[in-house]
């Protein structure tokens, strides 16, 4: 429990590495399943579904990165009473910067 | 599978290559020629491009400061760049004009407070002169600004400033006049010396003027009126003088023209005739002398009333009031006078005229008496004197001769009766004739001398009713001037009772501040004493009460230390226990320890405040020694550089790939000496970290947590656990120090000899 945080590092790199390993092998998979059956043997299957498993898997290791500092709002109905001081929290769920 | 696939991309990349470096060729013969122009087109586009990215960076830069300040933060030497280009950066423009103003105008209010206090009246002179143009600014600066009160009292005083040097100097040129005017004053006081004595103390003169005045006045007004009396008297002597001769006159004429008239015509005897002849010569000769004598008197008269005359217009030229009734009755006088005078003189002409008609007749009747006579001595002339007497005597021729003259003279008598009654027309129309011119002269006279009566006395009535309005208007004026005394002595009341009433005040007021005085001199006296009492007592209790004190405080003092002891021991006891903290291992909990503490500070409330501030975890669980945080710091640290760069805003997977990168390819000091005061540098988390070791390193666990305190971001939250624990290690060591302390500084305490 002392080093919580710090093993935590670790755990979600082991967790990420892990998810994005398995969802691209998967999504190879799936690709090469389209590819014999639907594609007709072409290559760009192969490519998109481990594209598409990569992603995914990048995906989810940065939001399991960013969850700590993730801000849930949720959207506040304005009363018709007041007037200048309506407090309406805009509702933002991911806090998109620049990369 | 991705062999072929590659295989198949390759293939397709060739046969789009091939095609490209056939045309590139032909592109490239044509183009051959111009290769090192095409490079040099690159080089000179490519620095174009940098140039007029670089000038519209500075140009947008000079026009939007934002964007200034935003390229000077983000791009390294940029802001070397745009100050060499643009100069530095302006400040907001929207205050320096006020500001300028602001500055300018406390100094010029600084100089006018000074001048105000010197006031000296040519330092104002000067001083509205530059106040001028200042005040122009002001205006504007005083609307934008509040100004304090103090500025508003400067301000509204610089308004009066410029008008204050005027009265100054009309005062000191009022002065200089008032200078002047003293030494034209001296200067006239010296020459016309008589005059200044009457100016200075002007009532007595005037009154003694006055009273002379008055006296000469009444001098002179008793002067003329004895003169005029005299003059009067003498006047009224001569005028009755000559009335009464005029009156005399007057009877003797009239007696004279009765016994003339008598002769005529009375038939008496010869004796009688003679003796009336007689009488009417002594009156004829009375007449005469009374005539005379009237006429004497009259002139005396005339000359008298001239004299009277005189006298009134001398003493009219005077010109005294006083004198005037005097002068007018005078004159009131003098008129009868001559009217009675002319009255008198008037009835005696008449009477004289009178008397002239009867001794005309009477010649008139003697001339032919005589005539008869002579006509009778020429026929007679043997007959003397008295015929009538000769009736005897004479003889018939006589007689006869005396009866024919008789009828021829009547004859010649009726013949110029005749004659007379055929010119008694003429006669009477001539006698007529006569009588009117000789009434005309006399009422012509009379008229005359009735206008000049008239005259007169109109003149007189003219004179008496201007006496009488003089009269009155002294009388009003003098009731006037009454009333106006009257005023001036209510006035003159009134001011004395207003000073006496101001000065019976001043009195009080004076008395009653001297009493004030003495009151409160007595008080102060009297107070001084009584507090001097009290501070003796004061200090006489204080000490009763600090022996009492001490001799207690003994007592409880032996207490006190018998209770110190047990404490220290409790604490001792409690600091031993955190010693007991292995490697990685926390200590024993300290509850037992710090129940201990508790049950030996039941009634010392700071230690028992103190030992309720142990935490409660490290009650239960115990803390960890500063060892085995030290080791796990180490751990921490490398974690905490690779996640540096990592915060809520960077927060996606290539930021965590550029922290790594960071982390190694970033070298630091392992162990760097913090400064004494943080800036803003020394906040880069590498920075933090190696300062944080040295202090571990040094025994310094506070400021390594302070430290560590000021990481941001994934950093932080890397570290939180050890810093929670760091926390904890931190309050438990420092309630236990402060503990010890406390009981050390009891026993001390305790133990000290007294």
């Amino acid at each position: 429990m002392s080093e919580k945080a710090a093993n935590e590092h670790a755990r979600k790199w082991d967790r990420c590495l892990a998810d994005t390993a398995v969802k691209t092998v998967t999504g190879l998979g799936v690709g090469i399943v389209f590819s014999l059956i639907v594609f007709k043997r072409r290559a760009w299957p192969l490519s998109f579904g481990s594209g598409l498993g990569l992603g995914m898997g990048y995906s989810n290791c940065q939001h399991d990165f960013r969850s700590p500092y993730l801000i849930h709002g949720r959207m506040v109905k304005v009363s018709a009473q007041c007037n200048f001081h309506c407090l309406s929290e805009v509702c933002d769920t991911r806090s998109h910067h620049a990369a | 599978m991705l062999r072929a696939c590659l295989r198949g991309a390759n293939a397709t990349a060739r046969k789009n290559y091939r095609r490209i470096p056939l045309t590139s060729l032909q592109q490239c013969r044509h183009y051959t020629a111009g290769e090192s122009s095409s490079a040099s087109k690159v080089v000179v586009a490519g620095l174009l491009t940098v140039s007029g990215g670089i000038g519209g960076t500075v140009l947008y830069a000079k026009w939007d400061h934002k964007f200034r300040a935003a390229v000077e933060k983000n791009v390294p030497y940029s802001d070397w760049l745009l100050g060499l280009a643009l100069g530095p950066a302006a400040q907001d423009p929207g205050l320096p004009i006020k500001k300028r103003v602001e500055l300018a105008q406390p100094p010029s209010m600084i100089e006018k407070q000074v001048k105000k206090e010197g006031a000296e009246g040519p330092v104002k002179d000067s001083s509205p002169a530059p106040s001028q143009p200042a005040q122009s600014l002001e205006a504007p600066a005083e609307a934008s600004q509040e100004a304090s009160a103090e500025a508003t009292h400067i301000i509204s005083a610089i308004g009066e400033v410029p008008s204050v040097p005027a009265p100054c100097d009309t005062e000191a040129a009022a002065v200089k006049e008032c200078n002047e005017c003293h030494e034209h004053k001296e200067a006239t006081a010296v020459h016309p010396a008589s005059t200044e004595p009457m100016k200075e103390r002007p009532v007595e003169e005037v009154a003694a003027r006055l009273a002379q005045q008055e006296q000469e006045e009444q001098d002179i007004s008793a002067s003329v009126s004895a003169s005029l009396e005299d003059s009067l008297a003498s006047s009224a002597k001569a005028t009755l003088q000559a009335i009464g001769a005029q009156e005399a006159a007057l009877q003797a004429i009239m007696q004279h023209t009765d016994k003339l008239k008598e002769a005529m015509e009375a038939e008496v005897l010869p004796e009688e005739k003679s003796n009336q002849w007689k009488d009417l010569e002594a009156a004829l000769a009375d007449r005469t002398t009374a005539l005379n004598d009237a006429r004497a008197a009259l002139l005396k008269a005339n000359e008298s009333l001239d004299s009277l005359r005189s006298v009134i217009d001398e003493s009219k030229g005077l010109k005294i009031s006083s004198v005037r009734p005097l002068v007018l009755a005078a004159e009131e006088n003098l008129h009868n006078m001559v009217v009675d005078l002319d009255k008198m003189v008037m009835k005696v002409q008449s009477a004289e005229s009178e008397a002239k008609i009867v001794s005309q007749y009477s010649e008139l009747v003697n001339e032919a008496k005589r005539q008869f006579q002579r006509e009778v001595s020429s026929l007679t002339p043997e007959i003397q004197a008295n015929w009538k007497g000769l009736t005897g005597k004479l003889s018939t021729d006589d007689l006869n001769a005396l009866i024919a003259h008789a009828h021829r003279r009547i004859d010649q008598l009726n013949r110029e009766l005749a004659e007379q009654k055929v010119r008694e027309k003429i006669h009477i129309d001539a006698a007529l004739e006569q009588q009117k011119l000789e009434d005309q002269k006399a009422l012509d006279n009379a008229v005359n001398t009735a206008l000049q009566h008239v005259k007169e006395d109109a003149r007189l009535d003219q004179e008496r009713k201007l006496a009488e309005l003089r009269e009155v208007m002294e009388a009003e004026m003098r009731t006037q001037l009454r009333r106006q005394a009257a005023a001036h002595t209510d006035h003159v009341q009134d001011v004395l009772k207003v000073q006496e009433h101001e000065l019976k005040a001043e009195a009080e007021q004076v008395l009653s501040s001297k009493m004030l005085e003495q009151e409160t001199r007595y008080r102060q006296l009297t107070q001084e004493q009584l507090d001097n009492f009290t501070l003796d007592m004061n200090t006489a209790y204080a000490r009763l009460k600090g022996v009492e004190e001490a001799i207690d405080s003994h007592v409880v003092a032996e207490d006190e230390a018998r209770k110190a002891h047990q404490l220290w021991l409790s604490v001792e006891a409690l600091s031993y226990s955190l010693k007991t903290a292995e490697a990685d291992v926390p200590t024993v909990p300290l509850e037992n320890a710090a129940q201990a503490v508790r049950d030996s500070c039941r009634d010392n409330d700071f230690a028992l405040a103190l030992a309720s501030a142990l935490p409660e975890k490290s009650l239960q669980r115990g803390v960890y020694s500063e060892a085995s945080l030290r080791a796990r710091f180490n751990s921490l640290r490398s974690l905490a550089r690779r996640v540096a760069l990592i915060d809520e805003s960077r927060n996606s997977l290539y930021q965590y790939f550029l922290s790594y990168l960071q982390a190694a390819l970033l070298f630091e000091k392992s162990q760097e000496a913090p400064p004494s005061q943080l800036s803003s540098e020394d906040l880069d988390p590498f920075k933090l970290l190696s300062y944080a070791s040295y202090c571990l390193e040094h025994g310094d666990l506070e400021l390594a947590a302070k430290l560590v305190n000021q990481l941001r971001g994934e950093a932080r939250r890397v570290v939180e656990d050890w810093l929670i624990e760091a926390r904890l290690t931190l309050e438990t060591r420092q309630v236990v120090n402060l503990l010890s302390a406390y009981a050390n500084a009891v026993g001390l305490g305790t133990t000290q000899a007294p």
